[in-house]
This record gives C-alpha cells, sequence and structure tokens, in this order.
C-alpha cells in the first residue's frame, strides 16, 4: 500500500510557528504517519507532554483513524468544544491531512510534520518514493522500474556519468536507477528499450495544481 | 559561419583541445591570462559550467570573451541549471555572437556543489539537448515554432569509456549520435587497454574522439580521483611512478605521465585528438603539450 511519508519538523521551527500560540489542540493519525511513527499515538502523547513543558495550555489531543478521509469531519464535530477552546491545531500529519482538517475547522493550522513523498516501506524502517505522478508512465519501456522518480535527476535517457559502480553521484549507498533499469532490461532481453530516445518530458500532463475529471462536462 | 574547431576536427590532423573555468566573481584577469596563454596553441577551449555545480561567472560570458580575444570557443552547457527555453535562448544568443561550438551534458548534482538548498532543474538531458541544437538548426524551436534566423553549431557530449559498469554508458554515448553528437571529449583516460576496447567499439560511429588527458599533480591526487570520480582508474604502475618522484617533483612527473598518453594517443592512431584538463593548474597546458611533442 502506498503511505504518504513524513518527517517531524524540528523542535526550532516548531517553537517559531507555535509563538503567540497558547492554547493547542494536537492531532495525530492513525495510518502513514503511525506506521512512521511521526504522528500517532505515542508521538501525540510525547508532543502533548512537551508543550505543556513549554507552559503551552492543550485543550486536547486526538488520534483520527485516517485523517485524509471524509469522516474526519464528523470525528471534528464531536470534539468540537475542545478545539474551540484552542488557538491553533497542531497536525501530526501528512499535509493531506492538514488541508483535510483546515477545510473542515475555522481555526489556525500548524503542521507538526514534513511532507517527503507518497512511497512505501521496502525494508524494516526503511521507506522509498515509487511515483511521483509524473502524468507519464514510462515504465513500459523500463523494465517496470521508474527513472522519473529513482534517478536523483529524473532522466529518461539512461544514466548520466556521474554514476560510479552501480551506485549514484550523491550517495555511495543509493543504487543507480539506470543500472537497475539496464540489469533488469539485459534480463529480459529487451535492452532495444534503452536505446530508444525518449523525447524531452511534456510537463504539460503534470498540470500544477493536478486536476481531473472523471466525466469532463 | 563556419567552426575553426569543426575544420580542425575534419582536417585529419591531431586535435588539442583544452578548458578554462570562469572565476567566483567579476575579476576576469585570471581567465583572460589563461585565454592568451592558450588561444594560439589549441584548436579549442571548453569554458565550463558552472562546474562541480559551484556557482559562477556564466560558461557564455567565458565562451564570449574567448571569442573576442581571437580563440576558438567550445561552449559547455549543462541541463542543470535552465529549462528549455532558457537552454534555447543562450543556444540562439551563443551562435549570434559568434560561438560556434557547444559541448552539451546533463549535469552535476546540485548536491555536488556550493547550492545546495537549489532546484535542479534537468527538464532536458544531454542527448535531448544534442537534439534540441540539430532541430533549432533546422528553423524550428523545441515548440514547433519557426526562427526567425537560426542556429548552426559543431557540437559535443562526453563520454566515460572507462566506466563500471559500461554498457549503459555506451548505449547512452550512441543515443547521443544519434542525438547529433559530431565529438566526444572522454572522461580522464589512464588505462590504454580499456581506451583501446572502447575506441574499436566507438570507430563504427561517424563521431571524433578526443581523449580526455588531466593532468596528475601527485599520487595522493591519483588515490582521490580513483576513490570518487566517476570512470577514472589511474593504474598502480602510474601511482607507484608519481609516488616514487622526488619530493616537491611530482608534478613535473604527471606532466611526463601526460605527455606520454599523449603521444601514445597520436602515435597509435588511436583518437582523432586529446582534451587537457589542468584543473585550476591551467598555465601548465603549454608543458604538457611539450611533453605531449604537440604544437
Amino acid at each position: 500500500m502506498i503511505r504518504s511519508i513524513t518527517q517531524k519538523k524540528t523542535e526550532e521551527e516548531l517553537d517559531q510557528l507555535l509563538t503567540g500560540i497558547a492554547r493547542i489542540f494536537i492531532i495525530g493519525c492513525g495510518t502513514c504517519v503511525t506506521m512512521t511513527h511521526t504522528g500517532g499515538t505515542p508521538e501525540v502523547t510525547e508532543m502533548k507532554e512537551k508543550l505543556l513543558k513549554k507552559g503551552k495550555l492543550v485543550t486536547g489531543d486526538l488520534v483520527l483513524p485516517v485523517a485524509c478521509d471524509n469522516l474526519t469531519a464528523e470525528v471534528l464535530r464531536e470534539y468540537g468544544s475542545q478545539i474551540n477552546q484552542a488557538d491553533g491545531l497542531l497536525i501530526m500529519t501528512c499535509a493531506f491531512g492538514v488541508q483535510t482538517i483546515a477545510r473542515q475547522v475555522k481555526k489556525m493550522v500548524i503542521p507538526g510534520l514534513d511532507t517527503l513523498f507518497i512511497g512505501k516501506e521496502t525494508g524494516l524502517g526503511q521507506f522509498d518514493e515509487v511515483c511521483t505522478q509524473c502524468g507519464s508512465c514510462i515504465l513500459g519501456e523500463t523494465g517496470g522500474i521508474c527513472p522519473v522518480t529513482s534517478c536523483h535527476k529524473g532522466l529518461v535517457n539512461g544514466p548520466c556519468g556521474g554514476t560510479k559502480n552501480g551506485k549514484c553521484e550523491i550517495d555511495e549507498k543509493k543504487d543507480c536507477a539506470w543500472t537497475l533499469i539496464y540489469n533488469r532490461l539485459k534480463d529480459l532481453d529487451r535492452l532495444d528499450l534503452m536505446r530508444r530516445y525518449q523525447k524531452p518530458k511534456n510537463f504539460q500532463k503534470e498540470p500544477r495544481p493536478g486536476k481531473y475529471w472523471l466525466n469532463p462536462a | 559561419m563556419v567552426s575553426l574547431f569543426k575544420k580542425a576536427l575534419e582536417s585529419g590532423r591531431f586535435v588539442v583541445t583544452s578548458e578554462i573555468a570562469p572565476p567566483k566573481g567579476t575579476n576576469l584577469e585570471k581567465m583572460t591570462h589563461h585565454i592568451k596563454l592558450l588561444r594560439d596553441k589549441v584548436d579549442g577551449i571548453n569554458v565550463t559550467d558552472h562546474q562541480s555545480s559551484v556557482m559562477r561567472y556564466p560558461s557564455l560570458g567565458g565562451a564570449l570573451l574567448v571569442k573576442e580575444m581571437e580563440g576558438e570557443p567550445i561552449l559547455q552547457m549543462t541541463c542543470r541549471d535552465r529549462n528549455r527555453l532558457a537552454l534555447q535562448a543562450d543556444l540562439l544568443f551563443a551562435h549570434s555572437r559568434g560561438i560556434s561550438n557547444v559541448l552539451c551534458l546533463t549535469g552535476d548534482s546540485i548536491l555536488m556543489g556550493d547550492h545546495k538548498e537549489a532546484k535542479g532543474v534537468f527538464d532536458m538531458d544531454s542527448s535531448q539537448l544534442l537534439a534540441t541544437i540539430r532541430k533549432l538548426e533546422k528553423g524550428k524551436d523545441l515548440g514547433g515554432n519557426d526562427l526567425d534566423g537560426s542556429v548552426s553549431f559543431c557540437a559535443g557530449a562526453i563520454v566515460t569509456p572507462e566506466a563500471n559498469p559500461l554498457e549503459p554508458q555506451l548505449i547512452k554515448f550512441e543515443k547521443k549520435v544519434e542525438a547529433g553528437a559530431e565529438f566526444v571529449q572522454t572522461q580522464a583516460v589512464y588505462d590504454l587497454k580499456l581506451f583501446k576496447n572502447f575506441m574499436e567499439y566507438a570507430r563504427q560511429f561517424p563521431i571524433k574522439v578526443l581523449a580526455g588527458v588531466i593532468l596528475l599533480t601527485s599520487a595522493q591526487m591519483a588515490r582521490f580521483m580513483n576513490k570518487n570520480v566517476a570512470g577514472v582508474n589511474v593504474p598502480q604502475d602510474l601511482i607507484d611512478e608519481l609516488a616514487a618522484a622526488p619530493k616537491g617533483r611530482a608534478i613535473e612527473k604527471g606532466i611526463e605521465i601526460a605527455g606520454r598518453m599523449i603521444k601514445k594517443f597520436r602515435k597509435e592512431k588511436l583518437c582523432a585528438g586529446v582534451h587537457i584538463m589542468a584543473i585550476g593548474r591551467e598555465e601548465l597546458v603549454p608543458e604538457i603539450m611539450s611533453a605531449g611533442e604537440l604544437g
């Protein structure tokens, strides 16, 4: 299952964001951020203790089952009075959760996390980005390995000159995406696909902000 | 406008290029000095483009200075810092000011340089930049629009003949040839056996190969390059030779080694020429050339 991968903001940044906000309601999420240990029950509890020590008043806390779900609106209503007492909501979910909550409540929201990417757990405690949602999938020509995501430079025509012993120039522990693609296509006897010239990417297919209608009018 | 460098490539004689680096700042004195030193000795002077992702005076400005000083510039262009509009615009500008050679590079990662927080662009890659040049030459831009006045360039690229694994680099090399590269300047070559293998393969393509020569200044530098620079393999006997040089004389040994390599490239007719890089020691290029019995 793909997950929203997040990282805690530094205490310093958080202190700055919470300047002038005395009464705080904390919200975590039981899904992706629980898995990454950035906004589940233990982290929300820890945050609550931290804020109390800093002299903040915590009006309440809550770990939503799935912050980005439509049901979030109903859960938030149940906590209405505690939320209303707060000057701001410290939200320890991914940015999607923060925005979902911000649409429901007329309160300032303070993200406690930075959303890094959409990815999956590929090893114990290891998370990797799998897709950058570029809008023009070339996995059919790369043996199912995405260079737009896995190559540091997002190159689509083969490796750059910085690759060394199958590793990336930015990190000797990071596999060079194009070495992986080469090995896969070689195994599949389809290196002809790697020889195919790819035109510069069409960024019109990746509109900002992304929008899609199932049945366009 | 005819590229003198292209003429040299087509002449069949052994071609020599070298490179200079623009300054960090606006003091052009050192670069001017290097241009004066090289302009009559080499067939083309590469001007690097924020090499190692370090922000500097632009390669376009440096190439223009080479041109103004009556040298033959080879404009290095990476895809790291400009999107396709900016790259095309700079190609138009370069052509309009008499710069007729371009070396197309993807570019090092932003993380290698001194502005690590910047956004790496990579809207295109080296092979796409080459194809862009060929398209502009036909009077069209990448959007398919007509140009009022087109361009003409001798366009080239780089290749790493001693990369490991090698084949992915060769596939990219072939794409560059197909996209319109007329010449390649290689990553530094030290292992002649590997280079000969590469040349046997490369000769089947319509492209001129200039072997990269990087001046080794010490055994320590050679070891550093082996460890850190992609596709560089300085054999142990060369490292030993540098290490055995008397104190303070390693650089002379480095010049001797570079000269020896150049002589081999030329005498054995291995490739079309050499590209001499004396990273930070450009004033030594004439000495390297003498050691290689060039010019």
